[in-house]
């Protein structure tokens, strides 16, 4: 049994140390926010937060998540998930809806650091997310929006 | 003219209230009717009854979708069709996915459950504000008999009816009504569209929450208790078999229950993914490569080319070719190579499957429901009206989830029922990538010239690529005369004027496994017209959109949105040293889409700084999702452009994941500035008619820089040193 | 006189003969030297060192060292922003599989105040740039330049995964050595 502390609850979960988080939160915690999308850190759909980090959980083995603070999308704090949806609803940005955890999970680093982020630093932040609905301009000015509220 | 649209078969509306406390008002088709020869789809039955609307005691309205939400809004947009009729307080309205039911069968497509073809928002334009005024009809008469006066004497506002000086929600009617007859259709008047107050207006998705906190379930994310996870190795190579394999490495990964065969492969089945995979990983196995062992992209090329040097088949003929090409004063000869796609929705596909004794049930994100139930039926050995296809939201779509073999059921439905279990089937992303159903190559040919006044005065078009519709349910639907409509849809009945036409279709044999990808056929046939038009305006020497607006002068949709699109953009104004702008305009799905792209080349590779779009789609329920799905479809369309390419080895894909198959990103992205024709013509559709025509408008501009014609899609960097 | 002169003759004679042996040990010398920085230039512009050491100040990626995909950038500390900071997929160990992300404690490009680019850069100036403590920030650059190849983790870890540099880490820091040992002569 390992123990691991999800949206500021503790966890055992029993899996071998090099089963990716992603699986452990979605089939043994039933947090089906984050998704999988590739499986080797391309396109973002599974950021969750390790330690306030934007990590890739396809490919974060429990062994580094062991003892970590992780937020995923249902645990995210309200101070960012707030204006964030808020915009995000604003602006109308999810078409399908599979890659959004992941981008609020990337817009909310990029915020918490950059409060008034230009649109460079919006590409800086977000490219590691692909949205294949195409979507990015309206997150670009979801985040624009948000950051006026934050 | 827009209720032209009408049901096309035998349908009553009826109520129903057996264990739901409140109106339900449905669709009840009679069985007779779901049948059409040729479609396999006899002796089925169907579960029912089923409804468009559930009203309950609560105040909850809730819309039953009988399209897939797959991103393009249809959710929001259906409840926008009802609303407007039902006059119902928005934040109310709630959205269940439709279970499967004749009574939920397209109105356009024949009698199956599908959501494709750009064509869902004409498929529901009558039939749901009809659900909704026949509803609203009901709830006025409940109240009317409920305070003893005429139903015409009340009125209705936001759920709330009122008449002499009473009122009583909805909510409090749902009950009584649905002891009431429902309405006859031919009884239900719609409201003038000048009156909508619902549609046609920016009304915000409904499911942008859920998409945004997590909660929205997918198919992926569904589970029931005792579940198990399988990962199935597929032959690698197209049409090969499995030889021999050792199951017990697999079996040796903890967590790893069984390793099954089926038609498809071998299925390792574990306590969840990783263990799944990880037993995948560790199985020996050896296949057979099957009859397309050695298929490699330049064998295939050289057999695409030779077989353009047949006779081919003709698909359209006007006027007299050899004629024409002896009136030219100049002729030009280019040749298009278009290659395999991949659609990669960012959800991979999936599915639950828990087979019982005489029932199953699928939890899936499907485009295709119907075809979905039938394969289950097929391999639960069930009937079909004892499977259960609980749909979900689609993570993307683009076709790869209209599957008309139902290879993605047939799996988790063969594995569930070889362990007595519920199964859940993932693929990985290298398994969507090398896993078939592309976007099929095309090699075309245009042979073309203009007179001495500079106007087009013979065209010779040849396309080759396969049929993969061929042998399906649908072969009847989409092969006409032994030419099949997706190969050269956006060529023939084209809206330029072009003289002495000839269009040939060169068939090739399915060697591996196509479908329908956003934009399908048109999504290569605009490219080689667009490209060539403009051609031949550059040698004529006219601007690319005078030469456009006199060649479609009698198609009043495409001058009106090539003059929108053109008025909207920087078209004749001073640009940024380096920049430049390209167009192109194609019509398909009933809708014509046109683009000016400003581009530049930056460290050898085009940069996409702005995208101006113009579309006629004629009416729409929400400008909005309109404009976002042009937004999409631009970008989709770059994305191919860029970076799109498949190539073979040996009967297997060579690419794998995103390192390799690339998809656009956010700093890549251009911001596309959507243009909406106000038009009253036949409603048209949205999902894919921006796709064809941004490659070609994009390669416009680029031959203004580079001076060489692109003639092969993805770009390739040597076009631009 | 005439055997004075020849004498004279003679010995200047010999003494040019020295010099020009010893000019031609020194050349020698001088262009083994160079030749040992034109083996080691192989391994530095080799993708798995040059990729974090760009022009640019984006990491390069894989075998054709193309830009990051992900739009990644160096940031102030090297270690990347925002949402994509190196860490985030760059762990502790390679990942095992292929392509999949490489990894190492530390995984950073050079902070911006000291980018030590290779990217485009000739052999000699190359070496040039290792001679400028301002490029490198060693402070003695010869011990420094092999203490670093020598024993650097992250160089080291170039020798872990993808396709691996054209030498061996020895045959490497062998070259190096040599060249320095040889007079850090600069490549023409």
């Amino acid at each position: 049994m390992i123990e691991i502390d999800v949206n500021g609850k503790k966890h055992n979960v029993d899996a071998t140390e090099d089963t990716p988080l992603l699986w452990i939160v979605r089939e043994q915690l039933g947090l089906t926010g984050s998704k999988f999308g590739c499986g080797m850190a391309q396109c973002g759909a599974c950021t969750m937060h390790l330690e306030g980090e934007a990590v890739r959980s396809c490919i974060t083995p429990l062994s580094r998540a062991k003892g970590k603070k992780i937020v995923t999308i249902e645990g995210l704090d309200k101070s960012l998930s707030e204006p964030i949806q808020k915009a995000w609803i604003e602006k109308d940005v999810p078409q399908c809806g599979y890659c959004q955890s992941g981008q609020v999970m990337s817009a909310a680093v990029l915020l918490r650091e950059n409060p008034k982020p230009t649109d460079e630093d919006i590409d800086n932040a977000m490219a590691g997310n692909i949205c294949r609905c195409g979507t990015y301009q309206r997150i670009r000015e979801a985040i624009h929006i948000a950051a006026k509220s934050i | 003219m827009l209720d032209e649209v009408k049901l096309k078969r035998r349908s009553f509306l009826k109520t129903g209230a057996i264990t739901f406390g409140g109106l339900v008002l449905g669709f009840q088709i009679p069985m007779a009717c779901s049948k059409k020869q040729g479609m396999n789809l006899k002796d089925i039955a169907y579960h029912a009854p089923n409804a468009f609307i559930k009203i309950g005691t609560d105040e909850s309205v809730t819309i039953i979708a009988n399209h897939s939400e797959l991103g393009q809004g249809i959710y929001t947009s259906l409840c926008q069709l009802i609303a407007e009729e039902l006059e119902v307080d928005w934040d109310k309205i709630k959205v269940e996915h439709a279970p499967i039911d004749p009574a939920y069968n397209h109105t356009q497509m024949g009698p199956i459950q599908a959501t494709g073809s750009s064509i869902s928002a004409l498929s529901e334009w009558t039939r749901m504000r009809q659900v909704g005024a026949a509803a609203r009809m009901m709830l006025i008469d409940a109240a009317a008999q409920t305070w003893g006066i005429s139903p015409s004497d009340c009125s209705v506002e936001k759920g709330v009816v009122k008449g002499n000086g009473k009122s009583l929600t909805y909510g409090q009617l749902a009950e009584k009504a649905s002891e009431l007859e429902a309405p006859d259709l031919e009884s239900i008047a719609l409201k003038d569209p000048k009156d909508f107050k619902v549609v046609g207006k920016p009304i915000k998705r409904l499911d942008t929450k859920i998409k945004t906190n997590g909660e929205a379930m997918f198919g992926m994310d569904a589970s029931v208790p005792n579940m198990l996870v399988a990962v199935i190795a597929r032959p690698p190579a197209f049409g090969g078999k499995v030889k021999s394999f050792d199951a017990n490495t697999a079996l040796a990964i903890d967590g790893v229950k069984h390793v099954i065969e089926i038609d498809r492969g071998i299925a390792i089945v574990a306590d969840g993914f990783w263990n799944a995979k990880k037993g995948r990983d560790a199985l020996k196995v050896e296949w057979s490569s099957g009859t397309n062992g050695n298929l490699d992209t330049p064998k295939q090329s050289l057999a695409f080319a030779k077989e353009l040097q047949s006779v081919g088949r003709q698909a359209e003929e006007r006027g007299n070719l050899k004629e024409g090409f002896g009136k030219a004063s100049k002729v030009f000869e280019s040749e298009f190579e278009f290659p395999y796609l991949a659609h990669a929705p960012m959800e991979p596909m999936n599915c639950l499957a828990d087979v019982k004794e005489d029932s199953c049930d699928i939890y899936i994100g499907t485009q295709m429901p119907t075809f979905d139930m039938l394969t289950a039926s097929h391999y639960a050995g069930v009937a079909p009206e004892k499977i259960k296809v609980n749909n979900h939201y689609v993570g993307g779509g683009f076709g790869r989830k209209s599957v008309l073999d139902g290879h993605i059921v047939s799996e988790a439905v063969q594995v569930s029922k070889a362990v007595g279990l519920p199964i859940k089937v993932i693929w990985t992303r290298e398994d969507d990538i090398r896993g078939g159903y592309y976007r099929p190559k095309a090699l075309c040919k245009v042979k073309a010239a203009i007179d001495e006044n500079g106007n087009p005065i013979a065209w010779e078009h040849h396309i080759v690529c396969q049929s993969f519709v061929r042998g399906t349910a649908l072969e009847q639907m989409l092969v006409h005369d032994d030419i099949d409509h997706l190969a050269v849809e956006g060529v023939v009945h084209t809206p330029y004027n072009l003289p002495n036409f000839k269009l040939l279709w060169h068939e090739t044999p399915n060697e591996i496994p196509c479908l329908w990808m956003r934009g399908v056929g048109h999504s290569f046939n605009a490219f080689t017209v667009e490209t060539m038009i403009d051609q031949l305006a550059e040698a004529a020497g006219e601007d690319e959109y005078s030469f456009r607006k006199k060649l479609l002068k009698d198609d009043p949709r495409s001058i009106e949105t090539l003059e929108l699109a053109i008025s909207k953009s920087k078209w004749g104004q001073t640009l940024p040293s380096g920049h430049v702008l390209g167009l192109a305009i194609h019509s398909s799905y009933g809708s014509c889409v046109a683009f000016v792209v400003e581009v530049s080349l930056e460290n050898q590779w085009p940069k996409v700084h702005h995208v101006t779009a113009a579309i006629d789609c004629g009416p729409y329920i929400n400008p909005d999702a309109v404009k976002a799905q042009i937004e999409g479809s631009a970008i989709f369309g770059i994305t191919s452009a860029y970076y799109g390419e498949l190539t073979l080895k040996e009967g297997a894909i060579e690419q794998s994941n995103f390192h390799n198959y690339k998809m656009l990103r956010m700093h890549e992205t251009p911001f596309v500035d959507v243009h909406i024709v106000e038009s009253d013509k036949v409603m048209g559709g949205v999902g894919e008619p921006g796709v064809p025509p941004i490659a070609p408008a994009i390669a416009n501009a680029l031959y203004k820089l580079t001076g060489r014609r692109i003639s092969k899609l993805p770009f390739d960097k040597k076009d631009f040193v | 006189m005439v055997l004075m002169v020849f004498v004279t003759v003679f010995a200047v004679n010999k003494n040019h003969e020295e010099v020009e042996k010893n000019y031609a040990f020194e050349k020698q010398l001088e262009e083994e030297s160079k030749q040992a920085f034109l083996k080691a230039y192989k391994v530095f512009m080799h993708p798995r060192c040059v990729n974090c050491h760009p022009a640019g100040d984006a990491p390069l990626q894989g075998d054709d060292s193309h830009i990051h995909s992900q739009n990644v950038k160096r940031g102030i500390d090297g270690k990347g922003l925002y949402a994509l900071k190196c860490s985030n997929c760059h762990q502790e160990k390679n990942i095992p599989g292929d392509n999949m992300p490489p990894g190492h404690d530390i995984w950073q490009l050079p902070p911006a105040h000291m980018k030590m680019v290779f990217e485009g850069k000739s052999p000699r100036q190359l070496a040039e740039h290792f001679m400028d403590n301002e490029f490198t920030g060693f402070v003695n650059w010869q011990e420094d330049l092999i203490h670093h190849v020598e024993h650097e983790p992250l160089v080291l870890h170039s020798w872990s995964y993808g396709t691996r540099p054209p030498l061996s880490h020895e045959e490497f820091v062998e070259s190096l050595k040599e060249w320095i040992e040889k007079g850090a002569a600069l490549p023409d």
